[in-house]
């Protein structure tokens, strides 16, 4: 019991907290953009898995995580632009339309993989100078001394790689766009009442795209992290399901940047602490069959989402094509 | 067309020094085999009120459409203060100075007052120094207009009479020198109506443009200068208010003589009740009180009218009477049956003790749309032997009863096998009544009878409803139109926030009363 409660494990913990919940955070800042602005967002997690695939071949190929980044943020725009062409133009079912985006990411990544580096789907192994690596913060072993505080501090927060300290980052970006810009009101206009935002004289298609857009980078952004940041390759559905746990942080925080990035933050912990678990006794139960450790945030997530959270309300007009004609 | 001579009486107008404000010539708009809007040829003096009129369907929302940039004309010209202009989009209407308050408001209801007039019109990219711009703004704007409106409140909270000065103070903020407001009274009560009135007076005082959409006549005859009739998408009449008059107006409207209604009212019935409500008390499902602690009695042979602005609970009331929702506390009896959230009735069995239920709203709850009429016709007596052969549905003799229904209540077109969806507001009104006076009921809930039904088909229906309840059926009749309720009713009782808040005989209502209980502003008047 002690080796699982001293200062270094839960610091440890933490840290991996951030780590794991890198992806979630990303992934719920891209969905809640596109979803205040009245589009369902399932398809993170295909674009996800599509932009880590793209930047786990593009790295091996050329040897620069720069290239890699920009080749995950435009894939995942891509299929963003997919989506939204699917959802606002031709006016289709957003819910189809992500499933399918998700299917296609799943199946062609594998695919093409085979096709390029013929390793079972998996990209090449790549050298770290290929990859987004840890940073330390400047005068961190100083900072380290300093009680209670400096431990933290070096331990949690230092020591990660770029992409961590973006998606840190996007939170209060993303909280700021929404609630203090022009962008962010028209935004969350157009999720409520996208017949208003069309006779204040605003086009709702363009405000819609634009959202998706946004989505799309911060997808891709995810996507790249994974597979040349946290990873060293790309393997096959690498994202496990990441995108769906991250919209489901979304939801659970009610459609809001800050308990978003609570609910990622708590998934990321539970999945921590799960990493930690695995083969460690716990008194009076004994030893927890890993499966139902590695289970325990899919299983939080459902549970959650079947009512603790109580009544969440979307934005009015989620999930509704609008059209003016009669 | 003869209609075409009509227009002649433009001759009658002032002659006009400025500029028209608006000039509409020769708009077409047609929608499928539909022509919403003929030749529409229109002409709005500067600084006046311009009243346009017509029956549903008639063509008004669409020419507003037009001229806010909704639709496009198939044809034809606009010109705003005597410049040709044209009007693709929401933006281009604002840009030329016209702004317009819907009849469903165009609110973003999350938002505060203060966001919703500065969607669109923030004058840079950071809110926060658009929203105190704003804010000095509108207060110079309320106080001139007397527009008062909390900027931050949350829209959605607001009563519906703030809401609309919300959506004026829009477009003044966005300097409308044109004003368009598309039935803006069918959601206030008189004395709000009233003071949306004496607004547009002093908005016309300074030099504002004002189009008034509505059905209401005696509201053209109130406020307006000017007043064009629409009819079948046609222009047919344009001229001073002052000239003409509300029967001559509903004449053109209509296309022919309209006898004015007139029924008996029917002061001390002496029948039993059909419907006892007992200390009826009921809750939504966020715990909101939506009917608090009413009792009342409805007799046979007697149409008791609830009164009010939609929203106080009446709609609630009939749900549970009809049996959709289940009554929270108290109980009621209807038609000799108790019931109590214990022993509550089922809406199919309600139907089969002689309760039958005209709902509010007919598109959710009265008819399918991608239905036949026929199949309409038969929703809730489906399982009637009489259109049943064995395990199917006997199609022939359901459309056999539809073709009657329809013969009997004036439907058209009269072809059973149309779908629902293909008949006017009206038309599938009357199908809906026809089905449910056909089981001869000695209780009739009726929502809403006539709302967005035209002026012939008013006429059909009020008679039916009368003729019901001399069969001695009691009839409790919810409207928020209060001249239907007057017209029809022999008691009215007054709901307000789900509280009955006044009760009036119909031989001796009077609308300024009825007026201020809807308000429960009694005592204040008082």
């Amino acid at each position: 019991m002690d080796s699982l409660l001293n200062v270094q494990t839960v610091l440890s913990t933490l840290d991996a907290t951030l780590r794991v919940s890198t992806p979630l955070i990303l992934c719920a800042m891209a969905g809640l953009f596109s979803e205040r602005s009245g589009i369902i967002d399932i398809s993170l997690e295909g674009k996800m898995l599509f932009a880590a695939f793209a930047a786990g071949a593009v790295a091996a190929v050329t040897g620069s995580p720069w290239l890699a980044l920009v080749a995950g943020m435009l894939i995942s725009t891509v299929l963003s632009l997919l989506h939204g062409f699917a959802c606002i133009t031709t006016r289709g079912d957003q819910v189809v339309s992500g499933l399918a985006i998700n299917v296609l990411a799943s199946g062609l990544t594998i695919v093409l993989g085979i096709a390029w580096f013929s390793q079972g789907g998996q990209t090449p192994a790549l050298a770290s100078d290929a990859r987004f690596m840890p940073l330390e913060l400047p005068f961190i072993e100083q900072i380290g001394t300093i009680p209670f505080i400096g431990p933290f501090l070096e331990i949690v927060i230092s020591g990660h790689n770029l992409l961590v300290y973006v998606a840190l980052i996007a939170v209060p970006i993303t909280w700021w766009v929404v609630y203090k810009t022009r962008f962010g009101l028209r935004l969350r206009a157009v999720g409520e009442n996208p017949l208003a935002v069309d006779t204040a004289g605003i086009s709702v298609s363009l405000l819609r795209y634009k959202a998706v857009v946004i989505a799309g980078v911060l997808c891709g952004i995810a996507g790249t992290y994974l597979a040349i940041a946290q990873n060293a390759a790309f393997a096959r559905e690498m994202t496990a399901g990441q995108g769906y746990i991250a919209l489901a942080a979304m939801i659970f925080g009610k459609w809001r940047p800050v308990p978003a990035l609570l609910a990622c933050l708590m998934f990321g912990f539970l999945d921590a602490v799960a990493i930690r678990l695995q083969g460690v006794p716990l008194p009076g139960i004994g030893e927890v069959p890993v499966q139902l450790i590695q289970a325990l945030p899919y299983i939080l997530t459902v549970v959650l989402l079947a009512g603790f959270i109580g009544k969440a309300v979307a934005p009015k007009a989620i999930g509704v094509p609008f059209a003016k004609e009669r | 067309m003869q209609n075409q001579k009509t227009q002649g009486e433009d001759r009658n107008l002032p002659p006009a020094n400025d500029p028209l404000a608006i000039e509409l010539r020769k708009i077409c708009k047609r929608f499928g085999q539909v022509q919403a809007n003929r030749n529409i040829d229109l002409q709005v003096q500067p600084g006046t009120i311009h009243g346009i009129v017509g029956e549903n369907g008639a063509g008004k929302s669409t020419l507003m459409s037009i001229l806010y940039g909704f639709y496009q004309a198939d044809s034809g010209e606009i010109l705003i203060n005597g410049k040709p202009t044209k009007i693709k989009s929401s933006r281009d209407a604002i840009d030329s100075g016209i702004g317009m308050v819907h009849q469903h408001f165009m609110l973003v209801e999350t938002f505060t007052v203060l966001e919703n007039v500065l969607l669109g019109a923030e004058q840079s990219a950071m809110l926060d120094k658009s929203e105190s711009n704003a804010r000095e703004v509108l207060e110079h704007l309320s106080a001139e207009y007397q527009l008062s409106v909390p900027l931050d409140a949350i829209t959605g909270e607001l009563p519906v009479g703030q809401q609309q000065r919300t959506e004026i103070l829009k477009a003044l903020y966005r300097n409308a020198e044109i004003l368009i407001l598309d039935e803006p009274t069918g959601v206030l009560t008189p004395q709000e109506a009233d003071q949306l009135f004496r607004v547009l007076q002093a908005l016309k005082d300074r030099g504002v443009t004002i189009i008034l959409i509505t059905h209401k006549l005696r509201e053209i005859m109130d406020i307006t200068d000017n007043v064009s009739v629409l009819r079948l998408g046609e222009i047919v009449s344009t001229q001073r208010t002052a000239d003409t008059s509300t029967a001559a107006l509903a004449e053109l409207m209509v296309g022919r003589k309209l006898e004015t209604q007139h029924f008996e009212k029917i002061d001390n019935p002496d029948g039993e009740n059909g419907i006892e409500v007992h200390n009826l008390t009921v809750k939504d499902d966020r715990g909101l009180t939506r009917i608090d602690n009413i009792s009342f009695n409805v007799k046979r042979g007697e149409i008791v009218g609830i009164a009010g602005v939609a929203g106080n609970g009446q709609s609630t009331l009939l749900e549970v009477l009809a049996g959709i929702q289940s009554p929270g506390s108290g109980e009621f009896v209807i038609n000799g049956h108790n019931v109590t959230s214990t022993t509550a009735i089922s809406p199919k069995e309600m139907r089969e003790i002689g309760v039958q239920h005209v709902p509010e709203d007919r598109l959710r709850l009265g008819l399918i749309k991608s239905f036949s009429a026929a199949e309409s016709s038969v929703l809730g007596y489906q399982n009637r032997k009489k259109f049943n052969w064995r395990m199917f549905l006997n199609i022939r003799s359901i459309r056999t009863a539809c073709k009657k229904l329809m013969q009997a209540f004036d439907v058209r077109p009269p072809d059973p096998k149309l779908k629902s969806s293909s008949f006017s507001g009206g038309n599938q009104q009357k199908l809906i009544l026809a089905r449910e006076l056909d089981q001869s009921p000695s209780v009739l809930l009726v929502g809403q009878p006539t709302r967005g039904v035209d002026i012939g088909a008013i006429e059909l229906i009020h008679q039916k409803i009368i003729e019901i309840r001399d069969a001695n059926c009691a009839v409790l009749l919810v409207s928020v139109e209060l001249d239907e309720i007057m017209t029809l009713s022999d008691r009215i009782l007054v709901m307000f926030e789900g509280r009955i808040v006044g009760t009036m005989k119909g031989s001796d209502a009077d609308k300024t009363t009825l007026g201020l209980m809807m308000a429960n502003a009694m005592d204040d008047a008082a």
